[in-house]
């Protein structure tokens, strides 16, 4: 048995566009190139601004979307291409954390309903044996028996996404794809949360697909990191050594723009020019190249190939490292 | 960060009351007062209907060539007709044979509309443009004329006009339920249901047929009201019960011939029909300001 949970490898994902019906038909490539992997029992985070294709990374390892290209294992066994039929074993060891809590519990049921509804779908358990599950399940993320016959509205944002929580641990998976589980909550709250995530982790051994565009979150929560631009993973590695000694251009603009505590304290700001380009019509070479502070020619006309740096397990692709 | 401990949170709503969904609406429906009038009326003529055959002070098929057209007086409260029948018997069997038509055809239709509706905009496709395609084109027709052509093909009677009405009926909800179901398709929770593997008949019933049941409610009530209008003038054109059976629609028209001389055979079960139809329509109005959303004012 290996200990890789989830491997993907050159997922792609473009969406059709059509404005009218004389038009031709555009395409957007949400994801161009995202591979990695995640060890059983450790957090991947997925970081990039808005519009990068994680979240849309998140829902392609969900099946919520159908990739275009590539390929996806969980477990050992290919998902990418099997029909929804033959996904029951996944949907059971994979379970999702969703970005809204506000947005993602059913507002007509009561929270014994939410939790349970795993339950309800994949197995035979009789109402009073899910009952017990769900009360056993509420203890484990901080709630008490007494909130089990709510319903979600009752609850604040912090509340719900335990109930959220609670939901996607019912059936012990093996990988939780969290999409920007904290980015709706209050930074008092956001601790409380991720300290339970991580509570969670080292009590049932799961794995996280943690998806983020806070640095400082990622930075509490994971063992390896993968920054996203425009769709493709420009730099991954283990946590540590991606934020002490960035490579990537772009990544090195994301870690200077995290604030730090001591004022004292001069760090070289890298600002970037402009906006994220539009996916619907992406620069040629390196999609960086129109924003990145030390674009060369190659840049403009070559795709940089991922390489190996001298760290395990740290890749990045960028013309500059052949240099 | 760290140091931080996972906090129980368990005294911060025990305070309010338990939230019910149901007294929350009671309480803002009692607001309206036309509608709450309204739907004390219809209560009565439920009740009427239930108890028709108990209440009715005369035999409403018997008639008696002694008191024909006959206009009101202390022992025929609504008058006698052209056979001497009395009319309040005949329009307390009406309510009776009324409400049960329109009230099969509206659950009828409206079953098999939410259906259609459902299917059409859950799964989209090609599924949703025959259903949405088939429901223009009987929209396509008057829905009188609709109804008269269906009982034309299987020949008069009240089962083919609750036939009829059902399916002229089939269309309004498919359409209202598939938008409905276009808008609640899109909530994060169906997403959430989906990533958990649900099937597609649970996810349609469990997390997107509750979000039409209040627009469904609302239509249903006014529906009521034009399916009594469509069953009465189906009969009223001979289409639905036999000249016999006091049926409103068929008491108006055998009564017209003596609009001139003895209105009230008209004019009675008329006012029947325009304050019951009146009665749906004004709950259905006072529904919609309670359960939708996008129309409350506070």
């Amino acid at each position: 048995m290996s200990n890789t949970i989830l491997r993907v490898e050159k997922l792609k994902k473009s969406f059709e566009l059509s404005n009218g019906f004389f038009e031709k038909k555009k395409t957007i490539q949400a994801v161009s190139d995202v591979s990695f992997e995640i060890q059983k029992g450790e957090t991947f985070s997925l970081v990039g601004e808005s519009g990068c294709g994680k979240s849309t990374t998140g829902r392609l390892i969900s099946r919520l979307l159908e990739p275009t290209e590539g390929s996806i294992w969980i477990d050992g066994m290919e998902v990418s291409n099997k029909k929804e039929s033959q996904l029951k074993q996944m949907r059971q060891s994979v379970q999702m954390i969703f970005q809204d809590p506000y947005a993602s519990l059913n507002p007509r049921m009561k929270v014994k309903e939410i939790i349970a509804e795993p339950l309800t779908i994949h197995t035979n358990l009789s109402t009073s044996e899910r009952q017990k599950k769900v009360l056993e399940i509420l203890e484990v993320v901080g709630l008490s028996e007494y909130h089990s016959e709510r319903y979600a509205h009752e609850f604040s944002g912090g509340q719900r996404q335990r109930i959220g929580i609670a939901r996607a641990l019912i059936m012990k998976p093996q990988l939780i794809i969290a999409d920007e589980p904290v980015s709706a909550l209050d930074v008092s709250i956001q601790s409380q949360i991720l300290n339970l995530l991580k509570d969670l982790q080292r009590e049932y051994g799961i794995s996280y697909l943690f998806i983020s565009h806070d640095l400082s979150v990622v930075e509490h929560i994971s063992d390896n990191i993968g920054v996203m631009y425009l769709g493709a993973i420009v730099e991954s590695g283990p946590k540590d050594t991606v934020f002490a000694n960035p490579q990537h251009p772009y990544t090195k603009a994301l870690l200077s723009s995290v604030p730090v505590a001591n004022p004292r304290l001069r760090k070289e700001k890298i600002i970037l020019k402009g906006d994220i380009p539009s996916p619907k019509n992406p620069p040629s070479g390196c999609t960086f190249h129109t924003r990145c502070p030390f674009a060369m020619d190659i840049c403009k006309k070559e795709k940089p190939k991922r390489q190996q740096l001298q760290e395990e397990n740290h890749f990045a692709s960028c013309h500059l490292l052949d240099q | 960060m760290n140091s931080v401990s996972i906090d129980k949170n368990e005294k911060t709503v025990s305070m309010q009351p338990k939230y019910s969904p149901v007294k929350e609406f009671w309480k803002n429906f009692r607001k309206q007062k036309v509608a709450f009038i309204a739907s004390v009326f219809v209560l009565l003529l439920i009740l009427v209907a239930i108890l028709a055959p108990y209440i009715a002070p005369f035999d409403p098929y018997k008639p008696n060539y002694d008191a024909l057209l006959e206009p009101p007086s202390k022992s025929h409260l609504a008058g006698t007709d052209e056979y001497g029948r009395d009319i309040l018997s005949r329009l307390i069997m009406g309510t009776r044979i009324s409400l049960s038509v329109s009230f099969a055809s509206v659950f009828l239709g409206m079953i098999l509309g939410t259906i259609l509706g459902l299917m059409s905009g859950y799964f989209g496709g090609w599924l949703d443009r025959i259903i949405m395609r088939s429901s223009d084109v009987l929209f396509s027709f008057p829905d009188l004329l609709l109804a008269i052509a269906i009982v034309a093909i299987l020949g008069p009677g009240l089962n083919n006009v609750i036939i009829a009405v059902t399916v002229f009926g089939i269309p309004s909800f498919a359409r209202l339920v598939r938008g409905a179901t276009l808008e609640a398709k899109e909530n994060t929770y169906v997403e959430a249901a989906k990533s958990m593997g649900a099937p597609h008949r649970r996810i349609m019933y469990k997390h997107i047929f509750p979000e039409t049941v209040s627009s469904l409610i609302i239509f249903v009530t006014m529906r009521i009201g034009t399916a009594i209008l469509a069953a009465s003038s189906l009969s009223f054109l001979g289409l639905g019960a036999s000249p016999e059976t006091p049926e409103w629609g068929v008491m108006l028209s055998t009564g017209r011939d003596y609009l001139g001389t003895a209105s009230h055979v008209v004019i009675v079960p008329g006012i029947a029909i325009f304050l019951t139809v009146l009665a749906f329509n004004l709950i259905g109005d006072g529904l919609r300001d309670v359960l939708d959303p996008k129309t409350k004012n506070d």
